[in-house]
């Protein structure tokens, strides 16, 4: 479904992907994990070209996205993003924002979208906070807000950007449990995340980034098992005892 | 003073009105409110402009509030009623000079104001918008703008007072707004500057006065109707 191929960005002088080619199969779950600042991020900004490209191509069902025929907003509609830090509609309530698109792209009349977002809270565990403003909720709350608002694009795939890590850790699990949800129901995938218990128990496949290039790629079983690539060994060792490195720099 | 009232209140309010043309303070109230109305989307349109992705949008806009931020508002109503007429080959009347100094000086101030709002509210905003589908149009419409806005409201009501005052820069170009005939006034009583002009600073004080106290009530108003958001995380 999804195909990198050769893909390069730079910011600057500075090379964030480097020849990344992938693909994703349809109803695949992949988690993209990695240091800080190893291009994970930017890697799945790409799919919905919130970042540009420099060179290379990327496939969404064989079409090219970064082509000039594509049409941008078309593109998107059927891409749900779910960022960090949730970036929900604050001056919308919880139903307003999953409504918002939907209504605002003539997708749907309004009490059919108002309707199919209900649905889509109900899902999230939030129909009682249908009305409620975001600043009324707490951030796992939020979150699966912002989750809900993507499904109500109807999308193809599904795109999270660390969408645990401004969690307090009380409300990581309520998430993720919609996230495997969400996977369970064929939903294609793509999450970049440090949680690697969800690695190991959703995922179809782990791909581990440093300095822009993917450096393994693996079923998470072997992964977690016996990774290759000594960066990945490293990035799991330090992930599983975080304070052995900081004992022996100390 | 009362006698002072007595005698001049009528010539206060509307200047010679009925028999020669509106003045005093119905004119300034006139001016200023005319020049609210039409600054506002004005300096809204440049402020969106001076944040677009289009160069050629962003530079004309960038370089008009630079020329108008670097230059008192008495040298713009000097250009409009003396070099505006040499291009348009008409005269100008005082009051459409002075409404046009003040629309296209506030509309730049504003501008800037407009552009701190948008660009205050961070990317991650647009970027959800963007990521549901809408364009970048849609987005500004109805994702960062009304944030924005409400976000902006105490600078706007800071410019909008300012431009209250403003008006009484009419008075170099023979204007009648009131403080043109509080010194009418003056000239004709001349025993008492003192009560005239106290009179003319209280009647600005309670018309900005009222202006600061009914935004703030719309703040308030606002921040019932939708909380902003307090789960703005630093990125």
């Amino acid at each position: 479904m999804i195909e990198f191929k050769l893909v390069n960005k730079w910011y600057g002088a500075y090379h964030a992907l480097v020849d990344v080619s992938e693909t994703v199969a349809k109803g695949e779950v992949v988690v993209v994990c990695g240091p800080s600042g190893s291009g994970k991020s930017t890697l799945i900004r790409t799919l919905n070209r919130l970042e540009p490209i420099q060179s290379g191509r990327i496939l969404i069902d064989g079409r090219d996205i970064h082509g000039r025929d594509v049409k941008l907003n078309g593109l998107r509609a059927q891409i749900g993003f779910v960022f960090q830090q949730f970036n929900l509609f604050p001056h919308l309530t919880a139903l307003q924002n999953c409504t918002l698109a939907p209504i605002e792209l003539g997708r749907a009349r309004p009490a059919e979208a108002r309707a199919k977002a209900m649905a889509l809270l109900e899902r999230v565990g939030l129909a009682q906070k249908a009305n409620a403003y975001p600043s009324e909720l707490s951030g796992g709350q939020q979150q699966r807000v912002a989750i809900a608002r993507a499904l109500a694009q109807e999308p193809r795939l599904m795109l999270f950007d660390e969408p645990t890590s401004a969690l307090d850790p009380e409300m990581v699990g309520e998430v993720l449990l919609v996230m495997r949800d969400l996977a369970r129901d064929g939903m294609t995938m793509m999450c970049v995340t440090h949680e690697m218990g969800f690695a190991r128990d959703v995922a179809d496949r782990v791909l581990f980034m440093d300095h822009g290039k993917v450096l393994e790629r693996a079923t998470p079983a072997e992964f977690f098992s016996r990774a290759q690539h000594p960066r990945a060994r490293q990035f799991l060792s330090d992930i599983r005892t975080p304070f052995a490195n900081v004992a022996a720099a100390a | 003073m009362l006698e002072l009232f007595d005698t001049y209140w009528l010539y206060f309010l509307v200047g010679q009105y009925p028999k020669g043309p509106l003045g005093g303070l119905t004119l300034t109230l006139l001016l200023a409110a005319l020049a609210l109305v039409l600054a506002l989307p004005f300096g809204l349109l440049l402020g969106i402009a001076r944040v677009s992705p289009y160069r050629a949008l962003r530079w004309p806009v960038t370089a008009l509030v630079f020329v108008v931020r670097g230059t008192p508002l008495l040298m713009v109503v000097f250009w409009a009623y003396f070099f505006l007429p040499t291009l348009t080959g008409k005269k100008t009347d005082q009051f459409g000079t002075m409404l046009i100094a003040l629309v296209v000086f506030d509309g730049a101030y504003l501008a800037e104001i407009v552009r701190a709002g948008i660009l205050g509210l961070g990317k991650g905003q647009m970027e959800a918008a963007r990521s549901v589908g809408l364009g970048y149009a849609q987005a500004m419409r109805r994702v960062v703008l009304p944030q924005a806005l409400r976000h902006m409201l105490p600078s706007l009501v800071n410019q909008f007072v300012s431009t209250i005052k403003e008006t009484s820069l009419g008075y170099i170009i023979g204007l009648t707004e009131v403080s043109f005939i509080a010194s009418q006034i003056n000239v004709q009583v001349f025993t008492k500057p003192a009560e005239v002009y106290l009179v003319l600073g209280l009647t600005y004080f309670i018309l900005c006065f009222g202006l600061s106290r009914f935004a703030f009530w719309l703040e308030a108003r606002s921040q019932q109707r939708a909380r902003p958001a307090n789960q703005r995380v630093a990125a």
